[in-house]
């Protein structure tokens, strides 16, 4: 069953130059219990999408879409406060630096605690106090953390940050949430914390059946954990399907490119070989190209590439070029 | 040929204040000793608090050496002289638009790093910039640009700027590549690259990323909590690694 239906999502800035448009027409589905990535390097637009999707983006964003369904109700159509319950219980959100995004004047029993909703609590009133505690220290187990009385009384300064990140997770799944955004989770871990996190998202998939959105700049780790992928450029999607299928043969030069670019993906590369890279670089916002965004870095743009192409799709493979790889190698 | 660098036996240690009159000492680094030759890369890996960045600040002079010696070229030498080891050893920044000086054009910025620490005139210093400029794809406009005016790519090769205009035998580069996109981080290595086998730079790169590592990387060293455990050839430790916490780490990044 589709969980979030999403079909042409524009994302528009008003600034003193006019409409700045981050995003682009982009589409993106999820089923319930899929995993998917969204790849995208910095000022693609990816968190905004994911901000898009909570409506937390503030007024001078223009949000339009010609579908936005969740669960087959539109959310652009529904009032705030309609759509803010809908999203308060099924959506959850864990962000870039989790000890910024903690409060960090209060202790992380005082904020787990308040995450966790009423409903979720059976038992009469006399006794929520403490089945909201104990509640809380089973949020932290099931995150993988064990010395939870020291965790509890400390502020998120006193925590490391892949301690917080877990903290984050279990606030973000105290509600049982059906789809959990992870925006960048991972950025400020080492790399056995970024695992162990990652592990932790997996088995919720599994376990709870729980859709997980997860939006990195980093190709190799979300390849590892998804299922589907998209893949965004400077605010266009340019191919999305099956993670496996898209590595394995990229429809798209800027896919391409970016595995191209990853050491982990081509085993047979000799060390201290240069790295395929495409040249110039992200263009900025005020500044982008007609037509397809790739086109000045592209290494076969053609003539055609000042006019948008259309996403295209073969089998479960979205991808949107005029000129498509046709084959690895070719 | 003696090696560039040689530190032999290099230890740190950081102390607080406990209770009134104890003193308690954190060992942030202990019995460290590497080579590392001319036109070569160094690796130095392992979590936070794990005593890399101690490393590299002992090696520029920031921090003093409590045991141990830093060998130049053979002639030991205390690294804390900065005027006189400065254009020797060169430091990069993890974030390069943060550790910019936002109000000062690039052009200045880089007549500043001359002026400390060479001879030279107006007119020499002006051509030096020029090349520099160019040595790094930039254009000369650029030195009349502000940082903010730079993408992230960008900044990241001004700050490369800034640290090879005086010539130096040995860069150090502070999780310099960890926050950079995909694309924008093979053009960089791609860079770097290119500079160690035109001018036989070395590097010193404090890294997380096992992959990138383990491809431009010659040796490498493993740190984890202060202490060596593993030192070698890149292949022979990611082929056999000797410790368990070098084992953990190569698992857990899936190389």
């Amino acid at each position: 069953m589709l969980l979030l239906d999403i079909k042409n999502l524009t994302i528009e800035l008003e600034t003193a130059d006019g409409l700045v448009r981050a995003v682009d027409r982009v589409s993106l589905s999820l089923r319930e219990g899929e995993t998917r990535g969204l790849v995208g390097e910095s000022g693609s637009g990816k968190s905004l999408i994911a901000k898009a999707i909570v409506g937390v983006l503030n007024r001078r964003w223009q949000v339009t879409a010609d579908r936005f369904h969740w669960l087959g109700k539109d959310l652009l159509r529904l009032s705030s406060e309609q759509r803010r319950q809908i999203i308060g219980r099924d959506i959850a959100m864990i962000y870039q630096e989790p000890s910024r995004s903690l409060d960090p004047t209060a202790v992380i029993g005082e904020q787990l605690e308040e995450a966790i909703p009423d409903h979720l609590l059976n038992g009469p009133w006399w006794r929520r106090r403490a089945l909201r505690r104990k509640k809380a220290i089973g949020l932290l187990h099931k995150v993988g953390v064990r010395e939870h009385q020291r965790v509890l009384q400390s502020y998120p300064y006193q925590l490391s940050e892949g301690i917080c990140q877990k903290v984050m997770i279990a606030m973000a799944i105290a509600k049982n949430p059906k789809l959990l955004i992870a925006d960048e989770p991972t950025t400020a871990l080492e790399s056995t914390t970024q695992a162990q996190l990652f592990r932790l998202l997996a088995s919720f998939n599994q376990l709870k059946g729980m859709s997980v959105l997860l939006i990195s700049h980093e190709l190799e780790s979300v390849a590892r954990y998804t299922q589907k992928l998209s893949v965004l450029y400077c605010g266009q999607l340019v191919e999305a399907g099956e993670t496996r299928q898209l590595l394995h043969a990229p429809l798209h030069p800027y896919t391409d490119a970016l595995i191209k670019s990853v050491p982990e993906f081509q085993p047979d590369l000799a060390a201290k070989t240069p790295l395929y890279a495409l040249p110039g670089s992200i263009p900025t916002l005020q500044h982008v190209p007609i037509g397809c965004r790739l086109g000045p870095r592209c290494p076969n743009a053609r003539k055609e590439c000042v006019k948008t192409p259309a996403l295209e799709r073969q089998q479960n493979h979205y991808f949107s070029c005029h000129f498509p790889l046709t084959t690895k190698g070719s | 040929m003696s090696d560039l660098l040689e530190v032999q036996a290099l230890g740190k240690m950081y102390s607080k204040q406990r209770g009134w009159f104890g003193r308690q000492h954190i060992t942030a680094l202990e019995n460290i000793s590497f080579t590392l030759a001319e036109g070569k890369t160094l690796a130095v890996v392992g979590e936070t608090g794990s005593g890399k960045s101690t490393l590299a600040k002992l090696l520029v002079g920031i921090e003093k050496p409590d045991s141990g010696h830093i060998l130049l070229a053979g002639k030991p030498v205390q690294i804390s002289h900065y005027k006189k080891y400065n254009h020797v050893i060169r430091f990069i920044f993890q974030d390069a638009g943060r550790s910019l000086n936002p109000s000062q054009k690039i052009g200045q910025m880089l007549e500043d790093v001359l002026c400390f620490s060479t001879v030279l005139d107006q007119q020499q210093r002006r051509v030096k910039i020029g090349q520099t400029l160019k040595l790094l794809g930039l254009l000369d406009e650029h030195a009349e640009y502000y940082p903010h005016m730079f993408s992230g790519g960008q900044l990241q090769r001004v700050a490369l700027a800034r640290a090879l205009i005086l010539d130096p035998k040995l860069l150090i580069l502070d999780e310099a590549l960890t926050a950079l996109d995909p694309t924008l981080r093979a053009q960089i290595v791609n860079l770097l690259l290119e500079l160690q086998q035109k001018s036989g730079l070395a590097y010193l790169l404090i890294s997380n990323q096992l992959r990138l590592v383990r491809h431009i990387s010659d040796s490498i060293l493993v740190l984890h909590q202060g202490h060596a455990v593993d030192y070698g050839t890149t292949a022979a430790v990611f082929a056999a690694p000797a410790h368990e916490y070098t084992r953990k780490l190569i698992n857990s990044s899936g190389v």
